[in-house]
């Protein structure tokens, strides 16, 4: 493998093949990509789709300054010292982020939430959380995209715009790839799209059902009385969720007599009112199928490593997101705990943001209390969170420049493959650093 | 005079390249600030491309150019967004309990900026 190649500096204008890199910037964390690297750039990038295409290509080596205090270049160690200050010093510290590094720092980020009593989250909470409550709730029934590939002859996506947001998911996991009970691919399937926009994904569906907006529960409520042979009014279905009930009973036909179905969901349910009732509807209504057939549930995930962080976070510490460790032992509460609500209710007096970028992407009332408060940051690249930190990492790019893993959105772990060195030092080593220094500052107030 | 519509802001590809690209960049600025509106809306309000509008939500504000939606892929009464930092200064803090403020599915105030 190509990878025994490790990183030498390519920047002697001689080409370096990374054979089976991995993609890291969305969910499918396709790891079949052929990496063409020269003078410490990737100029090709085979089978990557649009957007792993532009991740790969838009990954120059930053030059800005590998640490910033206050806007102005400093060492790293000084970097180390004051982040730990801040977070040791304070009264209720966060952790947030984490979905775009690798598990090792992920676990990393996870014992500093120990060792100063605060908070971690992930991206998970405004992401998929409400699916991980639901999990809770319900249970999931699930599988791998593997099996998805070899045995899915019903594929409905809910909410859910693969097209644009997981390029390479049609054709690699659920609709093109021949199976070992496909043999002719996508004519073994049918493909059902449930959405309230007709997006670019409908046209790789064989059925479109435009919903109404917020009608999501409802319509997973309607297939739910179907599967139990109710009787439902059709005027009623219909102006409810702007579907007739001719239509949804022609899917629960399909639904019943399917080998193996699939219900692949986006966060078109879980980012609307409702939410994680939403998500508990929809893995309800795939329990319920079990007794007819095979049918699985599976959240379509965003970020490269959203999966890893569940995972991490849930061997760490017994929950998914949203986990507090003020009392010494780990407690979970979605709504109390999570980041976009410690900030909005401005709680939270210190933070630290791993790659996630909350300057862009929270609520106004959250924004504010980061700008108010010290916060780190950890980024590969300049963005509105970094340019407000107190102090601002610059760090390798997880998969072009370090190794390590980290999980596809079906909870299986991949491995990295990086294409080149950075100067910047990577999440894992500046995490550790500051957890050393943690770890001193607290036992120093011990004794 | 403003009127109701529901708003999605959500994922293009665009927008998706623009991350890696630098969210600094024109092209992802471009992207996340262009609002689409359903073509049949657009002729009932008056709007032609790139009319700035202002959109009012219950916490926040703000003014954006418009653009027809492609084809049928918007209902009417729908508008979409690219997710970035105007649609997300239309969300709310409260989350009710979940850790998610409602950031798809906005209940949203549209007024032609004269």
């Amino acid at each position: 493998m190509s990878t025994a190649t490790k990183n030498q500096a390519a920047t002697d204008g001689s080409l370096k093949i990374v054979q089976d890199a991995t993609c890291t910037f969305c969910g499918c964390v396709c790891d079949d990509i052929d990496l063409s690297v020269k003078d410490n750039h990737i100029v090709e990038a085979k089978r990557a789709c649009v957007l792993g295409k532009s991740w790969f290509f838009n990954h120059y080596v930053d030059q800005r300054p590998s640490c910033l205090i206050s806007g102005r270049p400093a060492s790293i160690e000084e970097g180390i010292e004051r982040a730990a200050k801040i977070l040791a010093g304070a009264k209720y510290p966060i952790i947030y982020g984490l979905s775009d590094t690798t598990c090792e720092a992920q676990r990393i980020a996870v014992g500093i939430g120990d060792w100063i009593g605060g908070n971690v989250d992930t991206t998970t909470s405004v992401c998929h959380g409400p699916s991980g409550m639901a999990f809770q709730g319900v249970g999931e029934v699930t599988c791998s995209l593997g099996e998805i590939a070899n045995r899915g002859d019903l594929i409905i996506f809910w909410g859910s715009n693969p097209a644009e947001s997981h390029p390479r998911h049609f054709t690699k996991y659920s609709l093109m790839p021949k199976g070992m009970f496909l043999p002719n691919g996508r004519k073994d399937r049918t493909c059902v799209l449930v959405d309230v926009r007709k997006t670019k994904s409908a046209k790789a569906a064989d059925i479109f059902l435009q919903i109404k907006p917020r009608k999501d529960f409802e319509a997973l409520w309607i297939l739910r009385a179907l599967a139990q042979n109710l009787s439902l009014d059709p005027a009623e279905v219909e102006d409810e969720t702007g579907v007739p009930l001719s239509a949804w009973q022609d899917l629960m036909g399909r639904m019943k007599q399917a080998k193996f179905g699939v219900l692949l969901f986006g966060m078109g349910l879980t980012m609307t009112r409702g939410k994680h009732l939403n998500s508990e509807a929809l893995l309800a209504l795939v329990r319920d199928m079990n007794a007819y057939t095979r049918f699985v549930a599976k959240p379509m995930r965003g970020h490269g490593n959203v999966t890893g962080a569940d995972n991490v976070v849930s061997w760490q510490t017994g929950y998914p997101f949203g986990v507090n460790m003020s009392r010494g032992y780990p407690r979970f509460n979605p709504g109390e705990y999570t980041t976009a609500d410690t900030l909005a209710r401005r709680e939270a007096d210190a933070a630290m943001i791993i790659a996630s970028d909350p300057m862009s992407n929270f609520s106004q009332a959250a924004r504010e209390r980061l700008l108010a408060i010290p916060y780190i940051s950890l980024d590969p690249k300049e963005t509105p969170t970094t340019r407000g930190a107190t102090v601002a990492f610059t760090t390798a790019t997880y998969g072009i420049n370090t190794a390590g893993t980290v999980y596809r959105m079906d909870d299986v772990p991949i491995p990295l493959r990086p294409a080149f060195d950075s100067p910047h030092p990577s999440d894992f080593e500046i995490l550790s650093g500051i957890e050393r220094r943690v770890k001193a500052l607290k036992a120093a107030v011990r004794l | 005079m403003s009127e109701l519509f529901v708003l999605i802001p959500g994922r293009t590809s665009k927008q998706g390249c623009g991350i890696s690209e630098g969210k600094f960049t024109d092209a992802y600025q471009s992207e996340t600030t262009i609002l689409q509106i359903c073509p049949k809306d657009m002729q009932r309000l008056g709007l032609n491309e790139g009319d700035r509008v202002r959109l009012s939500s219950e916490t926040g504000q703000v003014e954006v150019a418009v653009t027809a939606a492609k084809g049928d892929e918007l209902p009417p009464g729908v508008l979409f967004i690219a997710y970035g930092d105007l649609s997300s200064r239309l969300m709310g803090g409260d989350t009710h309990g979940s850790g998610m403020p409602t950031s798809k599915g906005l209940d949203v105030a549209l007024e032609k900026i004269a």
